[in-house]
């Protein structure tokens, strides 16, 4: 993605909506966090909602204040600005426990089934063969085998939209159900698209399913020590490595998230995109060490 | 100090001007649909304009009164009841302790703003009373009231009466047709010619589908998208884009068959192209849509949509001044 390429469109009187890129990719993720960054320290008057997404971001003002052709020259001048940023992020790296072909997800699967490309197979099974995967198992290996960017925080509160950090030939992609379910349990770890998510409410989803978290990532009531700061967890730019668990582990998890003494890991880090693009194996190895390490 | 909830209507839930700020991780600003009519009720009762009020949709709640109570109700045609009788809209008028408050039916429009002097009381989370339905929390409880359901109710300022009235001129119009201005953009583009020309040209029909998070329409033809070569991470289907952030009053047509137009409960952000959104001055009137009421989309540009919400503030500022 070259400078210059955003496309700039307003969104009714109130909105501006910029797409950096057509199509997915870190730098077009990594120039929106860059912008609205720059745009928020700002403190423009009358900008109310400042919302970077995966390759593109919405702003929403009250055009009684700032007119939008004036909000829209600005945004240009600020793209204009971080254009040659360094581009690193200060950002934190967190471990969420993976409970895969966990019951749960498993009965909703099977209840939506008609609704899905293939009937016959799981959603693991199913996407573990579009991607060319020898079995499930080795599918839910890959899924948790490398970190995953948040490329996004929305839809409902606080869901996770998760990039993989990986070199695009081996990004999984799975096609959406042909017709979106109206039930997926809390916290059910999906896939659709090339974006990973984890539903923080139960509700509607069109996304494959592949497995479950014990770790709530949205609540209300804050209660346990990691939503010390805000209701939801997940900021965009988090990096997230899953950690696989069984059974017993998931259902030791569960008792301590009912007792409020549950907690998560994460560790703070400095993300550096070049060096991420230079060598991702390598790097998503010393990603692991800050999470792992002392 | 209360209101005790008997029957608690079809979807009753308490707003106010909403919750900014928050949308960036996908909470909704909330509030009431009809931000002119909720305001109008505040005024009537001598309340800021930003209290909380109930928000009634389509069937009315019945209500018993703990205590003295001055009310108001504006918007939709759903006519108050004071222990049966019927009382008028767009008035102030008093309820006594042990009376109890019921609506008649629905006569025109989808949602009608029940203010008491006072304000409803319920914890302010995020700087806003109001109810967010998907995430559980604001308003009371969360969620839509229920049977049973006790409602505080905050001390009244000095300013309440009852007999005050709002002219037929400074409330919100209520046609079963009507016309919904829209600021083509952001993937606009992506639609055929032809698709590009039918979406202003058909008559829609509000669907069953309507609520806080979105205005679903249909019987206008679908839309089709150009064919294209879908860019990585974009999805299958000629309608998807890679998941962006979605404007309020944005207007999308998942796989070209029906246009969903979000409101204020919207979900933040997804993966279908946005071929433009409804003009700020025009959402209160999709908040008075019934399913089966008809719209047509008209097309303007930037200049007419900001003389529409100049001309939607000297409304407001009338009301305001009539109840000053």
């Amino acid at each position: 993605m070259n400078a210059g390429t955003a496309r700039y469109s307003l969104g009714g009187d109130e909105h501006i909506f910029v797409e950096l890129s057509e199509e997915m990719s870190l730098e077009a993720f990594f120039k929106g966090m860059a912008i609205t960054t720059a745009l928020a320290k700002r403190k423009v008057p009358g900008v109310t909602e400042i919302c970077p997404a995966n390759a593109s971001y919405l702003v929403k003002f009250d055009p009684d204040v700032t007119h939008p052709n004036e909000m829209m020259k600005l945004l240009q001048q600020i793209e204009r600005e971080t254009g040659s940023m360094d581009q690193q992020l200060a950002t934190r790296i967190i471990e969420i426990p993976a409970y895969y072909n966990d019951p749960w997800t498993h009965e909703t699967l099977m209840r939506f089934r008609e609704r899905h490309q293939d009937p016959n197979a799981t959603d693991l099974e199913y996407s573990a063969r579009v991607n060319g995967f020898a079995s499930a198992q080795a599918f839910i290996d890959a899924h948790a085998g490398s970190p995953w960017f948040v490329s996004m925080v929305g839809f409902v509160a606080g869901l996770p939209f998760l990039f993989q950090m990986v070199e695009r030939e081996q990004q999984i992609q799975t096609p959406k159900y042909l017709r979106p379910r109206t039930d997926t349990p809390k916290l059910t770890i999906g896939h659709g698209g090339c974006f990973g998510c984890v539903y923080s409410v139960r509700g509607a989803g069109g996304y494959q399913m592949y497995g479950i978290t014990p770790a709530p990532i949205f609540d209300p009531e804050q209660k346990l020590p990691y939503f010390r700061e805000f209701m939801c967890f997940f900021k965009p730019g988090d990096i997230v490595k899953y950690r696989k668990i069984d059974r017993a582990e998931y259902d030791r998890m569960s008792a301590q998230v009912e007792a409020g003494t549950f907690d998560l890991r994460i560790r703070p880090v400095v993300f550096s995109l070049s060096k991420f693009l230079a060598d991702p194996a390598g790097y998503n190895r010393q990603l692991e060490e800050v999470l792992y390490g002392n | 100090m209360a209101i005790e909830v008997l029957k608690p209507g079809l979807a009753t839930t308490v707003q106010d001007a909403g919750r900014p700020g928050y949308y960036n991780v996908g909470i909704p600003l909330s509030g009431a649909l009809d931000q002119h009519s909720f305001r109008a009720a505040n005024l009537l009762v001598g309340n800021d304009e930003n209290a909380a009020v109930l928000e009634c949709t389509m069937l009315g709640p019945e209500l018993e009164f703990r205590r003295d109570a001055i009310v108001a109700v504006a918007g939709a045609e759903m006519a108050p009841k004071l222990n049966g009788q019927l009382m008028p809209l767009y008035e102030s008028f008093a309820v006594p302790k042990g009376a109890r408050l019921s609506f008649g039916y629905l006569k025109g429009g989808a949602r009608a703003y029940l203010a008491v002097a006072g304000g409803i009381d319920v914890p302010v989370i995020l700087g806003s009373r109001s109810t967010y339905g998907l995430g559980a929390f604001g308003g009371f409880k969360g969620r839509k009231l229920q049977a049973a359901d006790v409602l505080p109710i905050g001390v009244p300022s000095g300013a309440s009466r009852p007999g005050r009235r709002l002219p037929d001129e400074l409330a919100v119009p209520l046609p079963k047709a009507l016309e919904l201005r829209v600021v083509t953009g952001m993937y606009f583009h992506r639609l055929t010619d032809e698709s590009a020309g039918t979406f202003f040209e058909d008559t829609w029909s509000v669907a069953p589908e309507a609520d806080r998070i979105g205005y679903r329409y249909k019987q206008g033809r679908s839309l089709a998208f150009r064919e294209r070569v879908q860019p990585f991470g974009a999805g299958s289907d000629p309608s998807n884009i890679v998941d962006a952030g979605y404007p309020y009053g944005s207007i999308q047509v998942p796989g070209g068959l029906e246009p969903i137009i979000l409101h204020r409960d919207a979900v933040s952000g997804g993966g279908y192209a946005m071929i433009g959104t409804v003009i700020s001055a025009d959402m209160d009137k999709i908040a008075q849509m019934q399913p089966h009421n008809k719209a047509k989309f008209v097309k303007v540009d930037l200049d007419a949509a900001l003389a529409a919400r100049a001309d939607y503030g000297r409304l407001l500022q009338r009301v305001r001044a009539t109840l000053a």
